[in-house]
C-alpha cells in the first residue's frame, strides 16, 4: 500500500506518461491532424532509441549529437515510409506500416552484430562487454537534481529529475506543434483530411504534405525513443512491439482527434490505467499473481478502446464534426 | 533439385493454412465491411480449444477439432450479438470497427493468457512420425494439415461460388441495402457468415498449432500479420484471391530460403519475407492479384 503515497513510484509514472505524450503527440499530428492511420508508429521510437545507443556505443559520438543523428534518422524513416504508403487507401495503408515496424523490429532482433539483438543494447558490443550508453545522460540527470534541490529540497530524488525533465520537453514539443497545426500549413493538412481530392484540385501536393506529417510525427516518435532509453537504461526489440502503437492509439482516441493539448491528459490518463492495476490489492484481486494483474490489465484496455468507439467515438475532449472515423 | 521440393512441401504446408486463415478474413471483410484484427485471436481460441479436448478431456484428435470448430463458431456468433451487432446498430463504420477489433483482440488475447496461462502446449500426436517420398520428408501432421487445409479450401470454394448461400454472401459484399431490398434476410445471414468464419478459424487455429508443434498464445496473433498480407496480396474482398495469397506467401516464404536463390535468405527473416511481398505487390497492383480496381 505504501506505493500510493510513493514519490518515486508516482514520478516514475508521470515521466513514462510525459514520454508516451510526446510520442502520441507524433500520431496525433500524422492521424488525428492530417488523418493518416500510422499501426506503425513504434518503428520511430525503435529507430530513435538504436540510432543514438548504436553511435554512442560503436562510434563513440558525444551523446548529445547522437541524439540529434537519432531524431534526424526518426524522420528520415518518416519520410521514407510514406513512399510505398501513400498511394494506398486508410485501411491498407494501417496494415502495411504495422507490417514495416515488425520488419524494423526482426531488423533489430536479427542483426545481432549491430543492434544487439534479443538480449538489448547490454550486448551491443558482444556478450563479453557489458555496455551502456547513458553515461552522460546520468551526469546530466544528476545536475538537474541537484539544481532541483535548491527550490523543492529534499523531495529532489533522481527520479524526480527525470520527470521534470520529460514534463519540460512535452511542453516545449506542444509549444512547438500547437502553433504549426493552428498555421496555414496546419490547415492544408486538415484539408488533406477531410478531403483529399479537394485538397489537390486547390493546388496543394497531397503526398508531399502527407509526407511532411509523417516525417514531423516520426520526430516526435524518435524523441520519445531518446527519452524512453535515457529512462530505463536498457531496452531490447521487445520494447516496440505493435502494442506500445496501440498504447498511442489509445491515448490520441482518448485525447480527441486533433485536439494537441489533451494529449498529455490523455496519456496522464493512460499512465493512471497502466498503473493503476498495481494497486489492485484487494479480495477478489489478491487472489490473482503478477502476470494475470497484466493480463487483467490488458483486458481493462482492451474494453476502454471498445467503449469509446461505441459512445465516444471523437475522444473525450474531441469535437464531433472533426471526428475523422467513419 | 530436392531441396527445392522439399522446400515446396513446406511452402505448401505453411501455404494452406495460411490460405484457410485468409478466407476467414476476407469473408468478414468483404460482407462485413469489418477488418477484423482480432480474426488471430480467433485462431488462438480454437488452438486453445483444441487444446482443452486434446489434452484435458483425452479426446482423440478428430473430435478435439471438431470441438474446437463448433467452439470457436459459439465465439464468433456470441460476440456478432454483444458487440458487432449493437456497434453497427450504433452506426459505426469500418475505421471504428477496426479499432473495436484491435480492443476485442486485446481481450480476446489476455482472457486466454488469463485462464491457460502463458505456457507452451502441444497435442498429444506424434511429430516424429515421417514419411519420405523420392527424398521429400514430410512428417505425419504435416500430411494432415495439407490434407484437411486443401479439402476445407475446396469446400469453402464450392460453398461460395455454386450454392444460395455463396451468392448471398457475395450480394451482401457488394450490397447490404440491395441485397436486403432484394429478400436477403441479412442479418440472418451474417450469423450464418459468422459461423462459417468461426468453423474455419477453429480449424485454422487447430491447424497451425499442429504444425508448429509446440505453441502458446501469441499464436494467432503471430499468423496475423502474414495472413493479411495474404489477404491484400490476393485482393482485398476476393475470398479466392485470399485463398491464392495464402498458397503464394507460404511458397514465397519457403522458396526464398533456397540456396538456389543468390544463396538463398537468411530463415530468420521468413516472418519479414511476407511483408516486403506485400509492399511489392501493392507497389505495383494496389488491387491485389485477384482484386478488382476500385473507383473508391
Amino acid at each position: 500500500m505504501s506505493q500510493i503515497f510513493s514519490l518515486d513510484f508516482w514520478s516514475l509514472v508521470g515521466a513514462v506518461s510525459g514520454i508516451y505524450a510526446i510520442f502520441s503527440l507524433g500520431l496525433q499530428l500524422q492521424f488525428g491532424v492530417t488523418g493518416l492511420l500510422n499501426f506503425g508508429h513504434v518503428a520511430s521510437m525503435a529507430i530513435g532509441a538504436y540510432t543514438m545507443a548504436i553511435l554512442v556505443v560503436k562510434e563513440h559520438l558525444p551523446l548529445w549529437s547522437a541524439s540529434l543523428v537519432a531524431i534526424a534518422a526518426g524522420m528520415l524513416f518518416g519520410a521514407a515510409l510514406s513512399l510505398p504508403t501513400l498511394r494506398l487507401r486508410t485501411d491498407y495503408f494501417a496494415i502495411t506500416t504495422i507490417a514495416i515496424s515488425e520488419t524494423v523490429r526482426y531488423f533489430a532482433l536479427n542483426e545481432q552484430a549491430l543492434t544487439g539483438g534479443a538480449l538489448g543494447t547490454s550486448n551491443l558490443e558482444g556478450p563479453t562487454k557489458v555496455t551502456e550508453y547513458n553515461a552522460d545522460w546520468v551526469s546530466f540527470q544528476a545536475s538537474v537534481q541537484r539544481w532541483l534541490h535548491d527550490i523543492v529540497g529534499r523531495y529532489s530524488e533522481s527520479d524526480f529529475a527525470m520527470l521534470v525533465i520529460v514534463w519540460v520537453i512535452v511542453l516545449l514539443c506542444l509549444l512547438v506543434l500547437s502553433p504549426m497545426v493552428r498555421s496555414p500549413w496546419g490547415r492544408v493538412l486538415r484539408a488533406i483530411r477531410e478531403d483529399e481530392d479537394a485538397a489537390s484540385a486547390l493546388g496543394k501536393r497531397v503526398a508531399w504534405y502527407k509526407l511532411q506529417s509523417l516525417a514531423i510525427g516520426a520526430g516526435f516518435g524518435a524523441i520519445a525513443g531518446l527519452l524512453y532509453a535515457f529512462e530505463f537504461q536498457f531496452f531490447s526489440p521487445d520494447d516496440f512491439d505493435p502494442l506500445t502503437t496501440f498504447y498511442a492509439w489509445l491515448i490520441v482516441l482518448i485525447a480527441g482527434t486533433a485536439r494537441i493539448w489533451a494529449v498529455p491528459v490523455g496519456a496522464l490518463i493512460f499512465g493512471l490505467i497502466f498503473s493503476g492495476t498495481r494497486f489492485f490489492n484487494f479480495k477478489p484481486f489478491t487472489y490473482l499473481d503478477a502476470a494475470q494483474l497484466a493480463y487483467l490489465r490488458m483486458i481493462i484496455i482492451g474494453a476502454i478502446l471498445i467503449a469509446l468507439m461505441a459512445w465516444r467515438p471523437q475522444g473525450i475532449f474531441g469535437k464531433r464534426e472533426e471526428m475523422v472515423l467513419e | 533439385m530436392t531441396e527445392l521440393l522439399q522446400l515446396m512441401v513446406n511452402g505448401l504446408v505453411e501455404g494452406s493454412v495460411y490460405a484457410l486463415g485468409a478466407a476467414g478474413i476476407s469473408l468478414v471483410f468483404g460482407p462485413l465491411r469489418i477488418v477484423n484484427f482480432a480474426q488471430g485471436d480467433y485462431l488462438t481460441f480454437g488452438a486453445f480449444a483444441a487444446v482443452l479436448a486434446n489434452l484435458a478431456w483425452r479426446l482423440d484428435m478428430v473430435l478435439s477439432t471438431v470441438f474446437a470448430m463448433l467452439a470457436t463458431a459459439v465465439l464468433a456468433v456470441a460476440l456478432e450479438f454483444v458487440l458487432w451487432r449493437p456497434m453497427r446498430k450504433r452506426g459505426a463504420k469500418t475505421m471504428s470497427l477496426f479499432i473495436t477489433s484491435i480492443g476485442l483482440a486485446f481481450i480476446l488475447r489476455a482472457s486466454i493468457l488469463f485462464v491457460a496461462g502463458s505456457n507452451e502446449r502441444e497435442y498429444r500426436v506424434n511429430v516424429f512420425q515421417y514419411y519420405a517420398i523420392g527424398g521429400v520428408r514430410v512428417s505425419e501432421p504435416q500430411l494432415i494439415s495439407i490434407a484437411v487445409a486443401l479439402s476445407a479450401i475446396v469446400a469453402t470454394a464450392v460453398l461460395l461460388a455454386r450454392t444460395s448461400f455463396g451468392r448471398a454472401v457475395r450480394a451482401i459484399a457488394d450490397s447490404a441495402e440491395l441485397a436486403s431490398v432484394a429478400g436477403v434476410d441479412v442479418d440472418r445471414m451474417v450469423v450464418s457468415i459468422w459461423i462459417l468464419v468461426g468453423v474455419l478459424a477453429g480449424l485454422c487455429g487447430m491447424l497451425a498449432g499442429l504444425i508448429q508443434s509446440s505453441f502458446d498464445a501469441n499464436l494467432g496473433f503471430n499468423l496475423l500479420l502474414p495472413l493479411f498480407a495474404a489477404v491484400i496480396v490476393g485482393g482485398v474482398g476476393s475470398p479466392y484471391g485470399a485463398l491464392l495469397g495464402g498458397l503464394a506467401l507460404g511458397q514465397v516464404e519457403e522458396v526464398s530460403t533456397w540456396s538456389g536463390f543468390f544463396g538463398g535468405v537468411n530463415p530468420i527473416w521468413k516472418p519479414a519475407i511476407a511483408f516486403m511481398v506485400l509492399i511489392v505487390v501493392l507497389l505495383w497492383r494496389p488491387q491485389g492479384l485477384l482484386g478488382r480496381a476500385r473507383t473508391l
